[in-house]
């Protein structure tokens, strides 16, 4: 497994004018594996990766360092371990994936880290530590940790504590297992820093984070007759501050927000979010456009946002009858539909997330593009996530793709994107302008230099 | 999203005929690609993962979309006794760009979009086509693509496949997609043929051998052996084809 680093040293810069630059302070590559999955925590410091080989990386921002000025927010490799194995269940005579589906992390309570890490059936609660001391002076082992023999030990001494050199474990502190018959697609902290929720297909469990043999079922959508089912939950998430309130996301394009006050089993939902089909664009694909591939409440809690295939969208949790706003990401994919249908491509699910004050939006899409869209200013963006498009000390050129008719400079036709690389996985530094992008087994962090 | 009620100018009989053998060519033309799709979507059903189980998500578009355009199908009554079999065995040379399903309805050619309208329209192209007798009209699309029956029964029969492949989902046990469409009960592969890869060459296909394969259904336990030997037989001969 390796890894590299390499600095191009851009920034991205707000100047006079009113468009503004991102530009790639870092590109981190590694080589290993596909990345499934991209988290900061609570505070940004921190930036975990999850893989397709099961393995978590975590970066750590450098802090402002007067010998090193320009180190300030590079990001380094803190922390690497094996969070799942595959399995194989014998029972079914199938493999579990040791995929990492998500990460979520836990607010910082003590000088430790703690993050949820999932792969399809197995939720881990991880403990990251520092340790930079070590005691030396033992009685009873000597220095290489041999059993010294008691009759030879004349004299007592107290150990004492000495400086080593940085050492970061992470260790698995709960296993929460056997919980979910179907593949685990979500899992979502609680605003009571004691619960979590973990999603599959079909149900939805509450556990709290000190138990691990038992959790409570609190969303069904099993039909009695599997030959009855037409529908299955994409996405959950808990509201960030109403500890009773979830959302879940299914593949019809219908989002429910649930209150766990009202009933033990959340299967009446609260509000149900659904925009109205326009009958003029439909077609045999609309359905399966219309699924939801990821919800995220806003940072204040009143909005939330959906990715489906061609779009997203942002509710008002007050209105119900249909979204506030609508982005287009990559309309020119609605004549390819078929294409797509085929090659499986229509079934990638893409992820959203908001920057820190809600201002702003990302998503993913093809040729390793992605897209930005600013609410105050109603401005879009398209940028590239890729080696041979960053250049030092410049500014990344925005992209566009050519949708008909006459190929500028430039642009990029439609029929020459390519659809093995996808941006699934995107993050978004929870205070600063600072964002992560997964490019298949690459990882790119962007930053902004406010001049 | 269907073709209907084509247009006719009053311009003379040829003309007529032409604009019919047109709506003709863009009706049948979009029978086709609606069934290449059926087709498409069939084999991806068929298709799952050897060990890891089938995304359900995925799973279940599909099956919607293939429920739909049966539905769709159902209502113009072009849909056809197709076997399960046979429609699993679809082979992929039928699977033409389908491009024009992506259309949003009023980009058909002459068409108004009609969604779910079934009921107002009793008439499909096949009555608006029964008036072009000339000699030099081809003959009725739908016998020429399949046969005819009554809608009810097949919607039976392919409810029947659908249902077994939720039956197939729920259960998660990949020797059984291969029972798909037969009636014999899926049978309990042991670990060690699952592990050595043999239950590839079992997937289902469009290949008569293997279909032949999946019949013989081993016993429970150790006449897997000899089957082992025939599975290896049907694949060193699909290798050499």
């Amino acid at each position: 497994a390796g890894g590299g680093c390499c600095c191009c040293g851009l920034f991205w810069y707000r100047d006079s004018s009113p468009k503004p630059h991102l530009v790639n302070r870092f590109c981190i590559l590694l080589a290993a594996d596909v990345i499934s999955t991209v988290e900061f925590n609570y505070s940004g410091d921190l930036l975990a990766t999850g893989d397709k080989g099961g393995r978590v990386v975590i970066f750590q921002r450098e802090q402002e360092n007067k010998s090193r000025p320009h180190s300030r927010g590079e990001y380094n490799v803190y922390s690497t371990f094996q969070s799942h194995e595959p399995e194989f269940d014998y029972l079914k005579s199938l493999e579990i994936e040791e995929k990492i589906n998500k990460i979520r992390w836990l607010p910082q309570q003590n000088a430790a880290h703690f993050l949820l890490s999932t792969n399809d059936k197995t939720i881990k609660l991880w403990k990251i530590s520092e340790r930079d001391k070590r005691a030396e002076g033992y009685n009873l082992k000597d220095e290489d940790g041999r059993l010294r023999d008691p009759f030879r030990i004349t004299a007592l001494r107290v150990p004492i504590l000495k400086p080593m050199d940085l050492m970061v474990e992470a260790s698995p502190r709960r296993i929460f297992a056997n919980a979910h018959t179907y593949h685990i697609n979500s899992i979502s902290v609680n605003s009571d820093h004691e619960t979590y929720l973990s999603a599959d297909d079909l149900r939805i469990n509450l556990w709290h984070l000190e138990i691990t043999d038992r959790s409570f079922n609190i969303v069904d959508i099993k039909p009695a007759n599997m030959e009855e089912l037409t529908e299955v939950i994409t996405a959950a998430e808990f509201h960030p501050h109403q500890c009773n309130v979830f959302v879940y996301s299914s593949s019809k394009g219908t989002i429910r927000l649930c209150d766990m006050r009202s009933s033990a089993l959340c299967d009446r939902h609260s509000k149900f979010f659904e925009e109205p089909e326009d009958p003029s664009s439909r077609s045999f694909f609309s359905e399966i456009i219309s699924s939801i591939s990821d919800v995220k409440f806003s940072h204040s809690g009143r909005y939330m946002m959906t990715r489906d295939y061609l779009s997203v969208k942002v509710w008002d949790l007050n209105m119900e009858s249909r979204p506030v706003e609508t982005h287009q990401v990559h309309e020119y994919l609605r004549s390819k539909l078929c294409s797509l249908y085929e090659n499986d491509c229509i079934f990638d699910k893409f992820e959203c997330c908001w920057n820190g004050s809600d201002s702003a939006i990302m998503t993913g899409s093809y040729n390793n593009f992605f897209r930005m869209f600013d609410r105050d200013t109603r401005r879009d963006v398209t940028l590239e996530a890729s080696r041979e498009s960053s250049k030092p000390r410049a500014s990344l050129k925005p992209r566009k793709v050519c949708t008909g008719g006459k190929r500028k400079k430039d642009e990029i036709s439609v029929d020459s994107l390519d659809f093995n690389k996808k941006i699934l996985h995107t993050a978004w530094h929870p205070a600063d302008n600072v964002i992560a992008v997964a490019a298949t087994n690459n990882l790119y962090i962007f930053q902004d230099k406010i001049n | 999203m269907f073709a209907r009620g084509l247009k006719r100018k009053c311009v003379g009989h040829e003309e007529d005929v032409e604009g019919a053998l047109a709506g003709l060519k863009t009706v049948s033309s979009y029978s086709l690609q609606r069934q290449s799709l059926l087709d498409m979507s069939l084999v991806k059903l068929q298709l799952c993962h050897m060990l890891v189980e089938p995304n359900l998500c995925r799973s279940v578009l599909i099956a919607n979309t293939v429920r739909q355009i049966q539905e769709e199908m159902t209502q113009d009554g072009t849909w056809c006794a197709v076997a399960p079999q046979a429609a699993g065995r679809a082979p992929l040379d039928r699977l033409v760009s389908t491009e024009i399903l992506c259309r949003a309805a009023w980009e058909q050619e002459g068409a108004h979009p009609a969604p779910g309208l079934g009921n107002g329209h009793t008439q499909g192209p096949v009555s608006d086509l029964c008036p072009v007798t000339s000699a030099q009209a081809p003959r009725h699309p739908q016998s020429s693509v399949w046969e005819m029956d009554g809608p009810r029964e097949n919607r039976g029969s392919f409810h029947k496949s659908l249902d077994q492949i939720f039956e197939t989902l729920e259960t998660k046990n990949p020797s059984c997609m291969e029972e798909l469409f037969s009636d014999v009960d899926s049978p309990y592969y042991d670990l060690d043929t699952v592990l050595t890869g043999m239950m590839a060459g079992a997937r289902p296909g469009p290949c008569e051998g293997l279909e032949g394969l999946a019949a013989a259904t081993p016993g429970p336990s150790s006449s897997c052996k000899s089957d082992l030997g025939e599975l290896d037989h049907v694949v060193e001969i699909l290798v050499e084809t």
